[in-house]
């Protein structure tokens, strides 16, 4: 099998978000949307999919750029995550996005990789990736969920005949940030909250999010609840660099006279959406912030963990990042 | 390849026979559009609204005319259109760093980034850091005083990486220059070598 040149392809280059819009209306399931590419190209180059047209949103300016509005921070879809990660507005109000943005990767693909993309990739399983016919590509079978497979970075929860992850670092941070995603179609606009906004097998086995073919994902806004809270990320991966989380951590705290108020805390990696841990919130709510809280939060964020055959590693790893996460934030 | 040949054998041979089906049918008027829409599908001519294959490129500074196919990287653009083959493909999926080039002085994957989409902008490769009389860039000769490559297959990325850094960053510390150059592998694990290098270009500009 041929691995090294993408097959052919038509290339769109709309300068407006109408045009891109409309090209994709008008070639409803042959058509698909590049931003950084990096998702993209993995896909083409090992002819595990193929699309026959290319929607190029690059061009597009109304799709970039970190805006302050009465809304919030508006970050623009097609924002590279270097400009996010250095971002003093975001830094500023929203350190937890700008954090998680900086553990994506490498240097260049947050160069040229977007916030849009990121949000929007889809599930790193090795089977699936390879162009297998697993359920999530349409097939009748999961390669991961046998005695053989190889299942280390899949899920603790939330499997239903697929088992991959969430990939995403700052998926994570946006739900806890309570962000809202904003998707436009050919039939109009709409806005969707984070948390609604990552779907799992459960609700569509063969996308990630809850964009329908045909939809773009505009900008993300982030409300100003949580400005200038108390954050805490953490990424565990086998790498530094370039790779994906095993697990990852985003909290958003107040805290007052050393009593955590409010929070919001969610993990990636551990099912197919970031999963809110809401037991940790309602555990920690109202409780000083100390090593108990700490130690009693672990121990709720792994209720009802399922671990598949060589993932049990993550039980231990979630329970201590969130441990760490609120003693340490 | 072959294989693609053989697909495209069919569709010639097929659109052949329909062609002379509908002649010896007579029905060749209202059939028409069937052989038009066929004809679409050949690589060589491109859909209402796609991209112009013959495109400006500014590489290293000189602007260069170049057929381009939609789907060609940069990579495979600098490399096999252009001549200009310091840049290096290791992985082609964006993992090593072996293809860094600078893109309007930002460092980049070329096997990642389609040569339609950097039409107005400024690319900088391997080949375009020597001054004006040959001589070479801080960054390179630090890299020899430093035996910084052992193989030197990752070399020109890593020096892409380095040259940015030390635009943007004149005197960074070893761990900037760390995080700067991570998403360069080098399969000799020279990584030391590398940043004594950058340390050593950083003092000298």
């Amino acid at each position: 099998m041929p691995k090294d040149m993408m097959q052919n392809f038509e290339l769109f280059q709309p300068d407006n978000l109408d045009d891109a819009v409309n090209l994709l209306d008008k070639f409803k399931g042959d058509g698909w949307i590049l931003a950084g590419g990096h998702d993209t190209f993995s896909w083409f180059k090992d002819r595990a999919k193929y699309s026959p047209n290319l929607i190029d949103l690059n061009g597009i300016n109304e799709l970039k750029g970190i805006t302050e509005t009465n809304r919030g921070v508006e970050i623009g879809a097609l924002t590279s995550l270097a400009e996010i990660a250095s971002s003093p507005v975001i830094k500023n109000n929203f350190s937890l996005l700008s954090d998680s943005a900086r553990k994506v990767a490498s240097p260049q693909i947050r160069n040229t990789g977007t916030i849009g993309g990121n949000l929007n990739q889809d599930a790193r399983c090795w089977y699936y990736r390879y162009g297998v016919d697993c359920y999530r590509a349409g097939g009748s079978s999961c390669y991961a969920d046998t005695p053989q497979g190889q299942n280390r970075e899949h899920c603790l929860w939330g499997a239903d005949r697929c088992v991959a992850v969430t990939p995403s670092d700052t998926a994570s941070s946006m739900v806890a940030l309570d962000a809202l995603m904003v998707i436009r179609g050919a039939s109009g606009e709409r806005e969707v909250a984070a948390e609604e906004f990552f779907i799992g097998p459960d609700i569509d086995i063969e996308r990630m999010t809850i964009i329908e073919p045909g939809e773009i994902l505009t900008k993300v806004i982030i409300p100003s609840t949580w400005s200038g809270a108390t954050f805490y990320f953490e990424k565990v991966s086998d790498r530094n660099t370039w790779d994906f989380p095993l697990v990852n951590i985003a909290a958003a705290m107040i805290i007052e006279n050393d009593t955590i108020i409010d929070i919001r805390i969610v993990a990636g990696a551990v099912q197919c959406t970031p999963r809110r841990l809401s037991v940790v919130e309602q555990v920690v709510k109202g409780s000083p912030k100390n090593e108990d809280t700490a130690s009693l939060a672990g121990q709720a964020a792994i209720r009802g963990a399922t671990p598949l055959n060589y993932n049990h590693f993550k039980i231990p790893l979630l329970e201590n990042l969130v441990k760490r996460s609120i003693r340490d934030a | 390849m072959l294989e693609e040949n053989k697909n495209l054998e069919v569709i010639r041979s097929s659109r052949r026979t329909f062609i002379k089906g509908v002649i010896a049918s007579g029905t060749a008027i209202s059939s028409s559009g069937y052989v038009f829409s066929l004809a679409g599908c050949s690589s060589d001519q491109s859909v209402l609204g796609s991209v112009e294959r013959l495109i400006s490129l500014n590489v290293n500074g000189q602007v260069r005319r170049v057929d381009v196919l939609p789907n060609e990287t940069l990579a495979m653009t600098l490399r096999y259109k252009l001549g200009l083959t310091g840049t290096k493909l290791g992985c082609d999926r964006g993992e090593c760093g072996a293809c860094t080039l600078l893109i309007d002085g930002v460092p980049n994957y070329s096997c990642s980034t389609l040569t339609h989409s950097v039409k107005d902008r400024q690319v900088t490769s391997i080949e375009g850091l020597q001054g004006p009389n040959g001589e070479l860039h801080p960054v390179q000769q630090a890299m020899i005083d430093e035996l910084g490559p052992q193989c030197g297959f990752c070399t020109p990325g890593q020096v892409m990486s380095a040259v940015a850094l030390l635009e943007s960053n004149p005197h960074p510390s070893r761990d900037e220059a760390r995080q700067a150059m991570s998403g360069n592998l080098c399969r000799c694990g020279a990584y030391d070598h590398y940043l004594n290098s950058v340390m050593k270009a950083s003092e000298v500009s």
